[in-house]
C-alpha cells in the first residue's frame, strides 16, 4: 500500500481488496468480550478536524482505539491563514507530537496532499474539500460487497459487474470522486445521475457512464447510492426549486418499487429525508445506511491496521 | 553620469557580430573594429545584442506590500532580466487611483535607477469598479500615466469600460482589462477542465475570459479606441482577437511567459507555486497561444510578475494567493517556448519585448531599433549558455514564487544598459 491514503485511485484492485478482507477478519473482533487489539499500542493518530464532523471523527477515533493506539483530537477551527494558525504550523505541532499518522478533515481540497509535504507520519484523508473521501468510499464498497457478493465467502471478492447509480451533487461531492475510482477499480459499472448543472466537466474523461435521466436507470441499478444535496446549490442556480429536484431526482417510494428485487439503496449520510430521499426509502429493508455507519468503523480499523501495523495477518 | 562603453563583437538582434559604442546615453557609433579610447570595453563575443525590454505589465507592490517586493528589488529584478522600462501595476495599497500614488511611485522608481517606471494609473477608484478614477490628473502627473488597467479586477460593468475607453482618447491612453467575468469565476480555483473536476477545485472558465474580451473589442470599436487585453490565456481568446484585429480595431494583447510554456496538470499535486490568474490552461491553449505571438495577433509578451511572501504560497491551495514571479525568467522562458522551438528568431523577441511594448505603453526612449543615435537600452544576453535549473533563492526579487524553481532554462542575461549606464554586468547588478 501507498504511504499515504490521499485518493481512492491510490488503491490498486489488490490494495483495495486486502483492505476490505481485513475489515471482515477485524470485524469478528467486534463479537468478542474484549473488543480490542494490541496492534497499534503505542502509536499515535491524531484527528485533524477543520470542519465539524462528530460522525467521521468519532469513527475513526473508535477505530483507532479498538487498535490500542493512543488518539488525540485536534479540532482546529477556520481553515484560512487569516484567521488562525496555518496549516502547516499545524502539521509543524503534530509533528513535535509525535504522530504516527493523521488523519485529516480539510474544507480545501489539496490539504492532506500539502499536509504530506510537513508531516513524516502516514496522512489519511477523511475528506478534502470537493476532492475526495476514501475511506468513506471503502466502506461503501465493504457494504455493497456484504449485501451483493455471489457465494458465501467473500474473501478475496471485488465487485465485478455490480450496477452502482450514484445519484445527486456529484459535481461537489468528494464521496462520489473517491467511489467512482475505488469502484471502477474493483471491477464495478458505475453511472453518475444528475442535473446537468450538477455533473462534472469533463465527466467524460472519468471511468464510468453519465446520464441526466434517473428513471431511465432504475432498472438496471443493483446500487443505488443517494447523495445529499445542500439547499444552499439552489441560490447560486444549480436547480430552480428543492421541490423540483426531487420530483426529477429524489428515490421516493415508487421509485424505490422499479429498482431490482436484490437492489440496495444507500446514503453517505447525513441525509435530508424528502428531498433526495424519502422516509420510507431510508428506513425500507433495502436501506444499508446504518449498516454503513457501523462498517465505517472497522473499515477505518483495516486501513490503520495496515498502514501502521504491518500487512502481516495476526491471530484474530 | 556618462559612461562610455565599447561593446565588442555582440551578434545585433542574433546577427552578424559587431561594435557598439554607448555615448553620452546614446548609441553613438555601430561598426566593426571600432575605437574608442576612453570607454570601458565589454567582450560581447558570443552575445546577442537586444534593445532593452519593456515590460507592460508587472507588480512592484509598493506602496504597502513591501514585504512582497520594492520598488527597487523590484527594478533590480527587472533588470537582471534584461528590461529597461518596466509598468508598474496600480494595485497596490493605496491604490495607484490618484496623481500622488503614481508620483511616489515614479520617483521610487528614479531613486532606484535600474530601469524606467512607468506607473499604471487604475481605471476606477480603489479598484472598486464603480466610478472613474482621475485619468486625466494622473496622465498630467509627473508620472505621464498613459495605460490605465484596475488588473487584479476586471472592468465588468460594460458601461463603465465603454466610458473608460471613450475618456482617454483625449490623453492618448490606453485602458488594458484584466478579462475576467466576475459572476462566472466566482471561488474559481483552476482552469475548469479535466484536471480541476478530478481534484475537486472550483474551475475557472474559459469562457469568462472570452465574453469580455468580445465585448470590449465590440466597445473599442464602437468609440474607436484603444484597448489592451492584459495576460490572455486561452485559445478562444486569440480567435477572437484574432478577428478583432481583421476589423482594424485598435485591439492590443499581452501574454505572460508562463502561459507559453506551463499547464494546468502542474496543479496535480496542489502546489500553489503554479496558482495564478488567470490560471494555467491546457495544452492546446499553450500551442494557441505561441502561434498567436508568432503571427502577431499577441502583440507582446509582458511578464505579470507578481511577487508573494513565503506564507503566502505555502498554504492549501484554495487560501494561497494567486502569481508567479517573472522578470528575471523572463527571456529565458520565450527563448525556450518560441526560439529554440523556431518559432521566432531574436528579431522577432527584440519586437515582442521591446518595440511594440513602447508603442503600446507610449514610452518614449524605449523600444527603439539598435540603431546610431538611439538611447543606449540594451541588454546583451548569452542564448547559448547551456539549461541550468531555475533557483528563485538566487534571484533579487524578494520573493521567491517561482513556477520555474527547479526547471532547466537555457540563456543568461549577461548585461543590461539604462542609457548608457550599466546596470548589469556579468550577470550582476553594478550596485
Amino acid at each position: 500500500m501507498n504511504r499515504h491514503l490521499i485518493s481512492a485511485g491510490d488503491l490498486s484492485r489488490d490494495d483495495a481488496i486486502l483492505i476490505l478482507d481485513t475489515a471482515e477478519e477485524l470485524a469478528r473482533v467486534e463479537g468478542r468480550a474484549i473488543r480490542k487489539l494490541p496492534t497499534l499500542r503505542g502509536l499515535t493518530v491524531v484527528n485533524l478536524f477543520y470542519e465539524d464532523s462528530t460522525r467521521t471523527r468519532t469513527s475513526f477515533e473508535a477505530a483507532a482505539k479498538r487498535l490500542s493506539a493512543d488518539v488525540i483530537n485536534f479540532s482546529a477551527k477556520g481553515s484560512s491563514v487569516a484567521k488562525g494558525e496555518s496549516l502547516k504550523d499545524t502539521a509543524l505541532t503534530l509533528e513535535a507530537m509525535g504522530a504516527d499518522a493523521v488523519v485529516i478533515r480539510h474544507p480545501a481540497s489539496g490539504a492532506p496532499r500539502r499536509l504530506t509535504d510537513w508531516v513524516s507520519g502516514r496522512v489519511v484523508n477523511a475528506g478534502d474539500g470537493t476532492h475526495e473521501h476514501p475511506t468513506q468510499a471503502l466502506l461503501d464498497a465493504f457494504t455493497i460487497r456484504q449485501r451483493l457478493a455471489r457465494g458465501t465467502d467473500r474473501h478475496g471478492q471485488g465487485l465485478d459487474g455490480i450496477r452502482v447509480t450514484i445519484v445527486g451533487d456529484v459535481l461537489h461531492s468528494r464521496v462520489a470522486r473517491s467511489n467512482v475510482l475505488l469502484l471502477a477499480t474493483l471491477g464495478a459499472q458505475v453511472t453518475l445521475v444528475a442535473p446537468p448543472t450538477l455533473m462534472p466537466h469533463a465527466v467524460e474523461t472519468w471511468p464510468c457512464r453519465a446520464s441526466f435521466d434517473l428513471d431511465a436507470e432504475l432498472g438496471k441499478s443493483d446500487v443505488m447510492m443517494m447523495l445529499r444535496v445542500q439547499q444552499e446549490r439552489m441560490t447560486a442556480a444549480y436547480f430552480p426549486t428543492v421541490r423540483e429536484y426531487r420530483r426529477r431526482y429524489g428515490l421516493d417510494a415508487s421509485r424505490m418499487a422499479l429498482l431490482p428485487e436484490h437492489a440496495i439503496v444507500m446514503h453517505p449520510g447525513p441525509m435530508n429525508r424528502g428531498v433526495e430521499i424519502a422516509a420510507e426509502v431510508a428506513d425500507s429493508d433495502r436501506s444499508t445506511i446504518v449498516a454503513q455507519v457501523a462498517n465505517g468503523v472497522t473499515v477505518r480499523m483495516a486501513v490503520l491496521y495496515l498502514m501502521l501495523g504491518g500487512a502481516t495477518e495476526e491471530a484474530v | 553620469m556618462s559612461e562610455e562603453w565599447l561593446i565588442k563583437g555582440a551578434a545585433i538582434l542574433g546577427g552578424a557580430p559587431s561594435d557598439i559604442h554607448l555615448k553620452d546615453g546614446v548609441i553613438s557609433r555601430i561598426g566593426q573594429d571600432l575605437d574608442a579610447p576612453e570607454a570601458t570595453v565589454l567582450d560581447a563575443a558570443g552575445l546577442i545584442a537586444l534593445p532593452g525590454l519593456v515590460d507592460l505589465h508587472t507588480h512592484l507592490r509598493e506602496p504597502g506590500r513591501e514585504d512582497a517586493e520594492t520598488v527597487e528589488t523590484g527594478t533590480r529584478a527587472a533588470a537582471l532580466g534584461g528590461y529597461t522600462a518596466v509598468h508598474a501595476m496600480a494595485n497596490t495599497e493605496p491604490v495607484a487611483d490618484t496623481a500622488g500614488v503614481v508620483e511616489q511611485v515614479w520617483r521610487l522608481g528614479e531613486q532606484a535607477g535600474y530601469v524606467d517606471v512607468r506607473p499604471v494609473g487604475a481605471v476606477t477608484v480603489g479598484l472598486l469598479g464603480k466610478q472613474l478614477a482621475e485619468l486625466g490628473a494622473m496622465a498630467d502627473s509627473a508620472a505621464r500615466v498613459r495605460v490605465f488597467s484596475d488588473d487584479g479586477f476586471c472592468v465588468a460593468d460594460a458601461l463603465l469600460m465603454r466610458r473608460a475607453l471613450e475618456y482617454v482618447k483625449a490623453l492618448d491612453g490606453v485602458i488594458a482589462q484584466h478579462a475576467q467575468e466576475p459572476r462566472l469565476t466566482e471561488g474559481a480555483q483552476l482552469n475548469e477542465g479535466e484536471v480541476a473536476s478530478r481534484l475537486g477545485l472550483a474551475g475557472w472558465p474559459a469562457a469568462a475570459e472570452e465574453a469580455i474580451i468580445a465585448r470590449d473589442c465590440l466597445l473599442a470599436a464602437h468609440v474607436d479606441a484603444a484597448l489592451h487585453i492584459c495576460h490572455v490565456s486561452t485559445a478562444g481568446s486569440v480567435e477572437i482577437i484574432r478577428w478583432a484585429k481583421s476589423k482594424g480595431w485598435r485591439v492590443t494583447a499581452e501574454v505572460t511567459p508562463h502561459h507559453l510554456l506551463l499547464t494546468d496538470d502542474l496543479a496535480e499535486d496542489y502546489d500553489p507555486r503554479f496558482k495564478v490568474n488567470p490560471p494555467l490552461r491546457t495544452h492546446g491553449d499553450v500551442a494557441a497561444l505561441r502561434e498567436a505571438l508568432q503571427d502577431g495577433t499577441i502583440d507582446c509578451v509582458a511578464t505579470d510578475h507578481a511577487p508573494h511572501p513565503v506564507e503566502a504560497k505555502e498554504t492549501e491551495w484554495a487560501a494561497a494567493a494567486n502569481g508567479m514571479t517573472g522578470l528575471e525568467t523572463a527571456l529565458r522562458v520565450v527563448q525556450k517556448a518560441m526560439v529554440d522551438t523556431g518559432l521566432l528568431d531574436w528579431a522577432g523577441v527584440a519586437m515582442r519585448m521591446s518595440a511594440r511594448p513602447a508603442a503600446i505603453g507610449r514610452v518614449s526612449g524605449h523600444g527603439h531599433p539598435l540603431s546610431e543615435g538611439a538611447p543606449a537600452n540594451l541588454t546583451l544576453y548569452d542564448a547559448a549558455a547551456g539549461e541550468t535549473p531555475v533557483d528563485p533563492r538566487t534571484h533579487a526579487s524578494k520573493s521567491r514564487n517561482s513556477p520555474f524553481a527547479g526547471m532547466p532554462l537555457p540563456g543568461r542575461v549577461h548585461a543590461t544598459f539604462l542609457r548608457g549606464t550599466a546596470t548589469v554586468l556579468d550577470g550582476k547588478v553594478t550596485r
